[in-house]
């Protein structure tokens, strides 16, 4: 079970929460070619490690924000507004190649803060 | 190659079994291959066994970062069934249900196929509509489908609730569906192709791609690169990993997928139901577990664990259609990473990139569709030219929108 702290309510379920897909996808403009619109359409990143996401608080407060969250552990490891550029993680290792779990919870809170 | 019969399995006990030649051997990988495949799942042994068997093409390798058949094809629910709704599905998915009709004796391994039927049922009179124009387009495909009463699901599913708190209004059944031993059909197909002189190398992870000239000529591993005249890629959930080191962007999203078992009970559900409603299915295995399993994980995953929400999901939806099975205990439960396309329908073909090939996109549902994925893999391989069954399975369509929008793929209603 993943808890996925919304901006607006605070630490909630993820039963609480619907999936938005990557995040940062932009629109292409009219002028596009077929390949481009479709690469804007289907084509994902789905990236094995960290992931920048949408999320919809949907039984909740009903609004959109961001989240980046490492897809092999599942780990949360920032959460900021929509249209906001996404945070450095630099000080966050990819969980991946960490050890230990508590240390990994201390630097999630550091991104946080 | 010992070939299997009942004389060998004679002289095998005979022998208190410490005769059995290995069935497929561990080989140091060669300079080059005319072709090398990524990923021994189900998919990628097919593709060598039909490589090897029907276009001559021997000098063939499967490499996997794990242990053959580890992947989703040792994770699966091991259904087996042709019950889609658009033609392009329908002629593809008939034509490997087919090719596992006959798969035991092509292979020369009891892949254990179990035509038991798989049963739809609907929950309200509208779903019973929308299930009556499936199982009508399945007909006019040319594939066996029957309606059934209440009456008739009762008699063949004595178990379930049919006026719980999801009411059963009906339902259809493809007889020829049902349930086969996945891990029998993974070495089922390493065993034949490894006897065709297909090398399969286990433990050994592709890392990159070696090109020249825009051309993919060979594969990186950590013991060295492996030159290839063509490179399948078929790594199911990972196809986005692989694909991205070449540059290629892919229309894939991985999540977990989750089954479980219970502990083995005598039998009592000689049937494979599925409810699109509840997104559950059920059947019960030979050794008697009852072997489950839903929706996948609603978020991007590479983790092959699943979280506890479908799970619970699973189960209750379970314990609504059957609540006798309410005392059963569950012995173990996991996930595999499935690649989930937009319009759930697999990519398989040639790519932008010389000499790279691609056999993704199965989703949910890529078991049922090993034997056909591979013959037309292999065919497209072979030829250069997609085979007719695929070719409206190709990466363009995203581009063109010949999208084949195929919910029968997760077994839910159109």
């Amino acid at each position: 079970m993943l808890q996925i702290h919304c901006p607006y309510c605070g630490m909630r379920d993820e039963e609480e929460y619907r999936f938005g897909g990557e995040s940062h996808v932009t629109r292409p403009t009219l002028e596009a070619s077929d390949v481009a619109w479709a690469d804007y359409l289907f084509n994902r990143i789905n990236p094995k490690g960290i992931a920048f996401e949408r999320w919809l608080h949907s039984y909740g407060c009903g609004r959109w924000f961001n989240v980046a969250r490492d897809t092999v552990t599942h780990e949360i490891l920032a959460v900021y507004p929509m249209g906001a550029a996404k945070p450095q993680l630099s000080k966050v290792e990819s969980a991946q190649t960490r050890e230990p779990v508590s240390r990994a919870m201390r630097s999630v809170g550091e991104g946080l803060s | 190659m010992s070939h299997y019969s009942f004389l060998s399995l004679l002289s095998g006990a005979l022998g208190r079994h410490r005769r059995w030649s290995q069935a497929w051997r561990t080989p140091t990988p060669r300079k080059a291959y005319d072709v090398v495949i990524v990923g021994a799942g189900g998919q990628g042994l097919a593709t060598a066994y039909y490589l090897a068997k029907k276009h001559g093409i021997r000098n063939v390798a499967v490499i996997d970062k794990g242990w053959l058949g580890g992947g989703n094809t040792g994770r699966n629910t091991q259904v087996t069934r042709s019950n889609y709704f658009w033609p392009e599905s329908a002629a593809f998915y008939e034509h490997s249900l087919k090719l596992y009709e006959g798969l035991s004796r092509e292979l020369n391994f009891n892949v254990m196929l179990s035509q038991r039927g798989i049963l739809t049922v609907a929950h309200s009179h509208h779903e019973l509509e929308s299930l009556r124009r499936w199982a009508n387009a399945i007909q006019v495909n040319g594939i066996d489908s029957e309606l059934m009463t209440p009456g008739q699901i009762k008699k063949l599913v004595p178990l379930m609730d049919l006026e719980g708190r999801f009411p059963v209004h009906g339902g259809f059944i493809q007889r020829r569906g049902g349930i086969s031993r996945h891990d029998a059909v993974a070495w089922g197909y390493a065993r034949a192709a490894n006897a065709l002189g297909v090398d399969i190398i286990q433990q050994c992870e592709v890392i990159g791609f070696h090109r020249q000239s825009g051309r993919v000529v060979g594969v990186e591993t950590p013991n060295g690169t492996i030159g290839a005249g063509s490179v399948v890629l078929s790594v199911a959930g990972h196809s986005t990993v692989l694909a991205g080191k070449l540059g290629l962007r892919l229309p894939i999203n991985s999540m977990a997928l989750q089954a479980m078992v219970s502990e083995p009970i005598k039998p009592c559900l000689d049937t494979v139901v599925l409810s699109p409603t509840v997104h559950m299915y059920v059947s019960q295995s030979d050794r008697g577990e009852l072997v489950l399993g839903g929706g996948a994980d609603v978020y991007t995953s590479y983790a092959q664990r699943g979280g506890l929400p479908a799970f619970q999901h699973n189960v209750t939806a379970l314990l609504e259609l059957f609540p006798a099975f309410r005392q059963l205990r569950l012995m173990r439960q996991w996930a595999g990473i499935v690649d989930i396309t937009p319009d759930t329908t697999p990519i398989m073909g040639r790519t932008p990139i010389e000499g790279f090939y691609i056999n993704c996109g199965w989703g949910t549902g890529g078991y049922k569709a090993i034997p056909a994925g591979g013959d037309t893999m292999a065919h497209t391989v072979a030829t250069g030219q997609a085979h007719p069954l695929i070719a409206k399975f190709c990466l363009e369509r995203f581009v063109s929108g010949a999208l084949i929008d195929e919910g029968a793929a997760a077994g839910v209603a159109h």
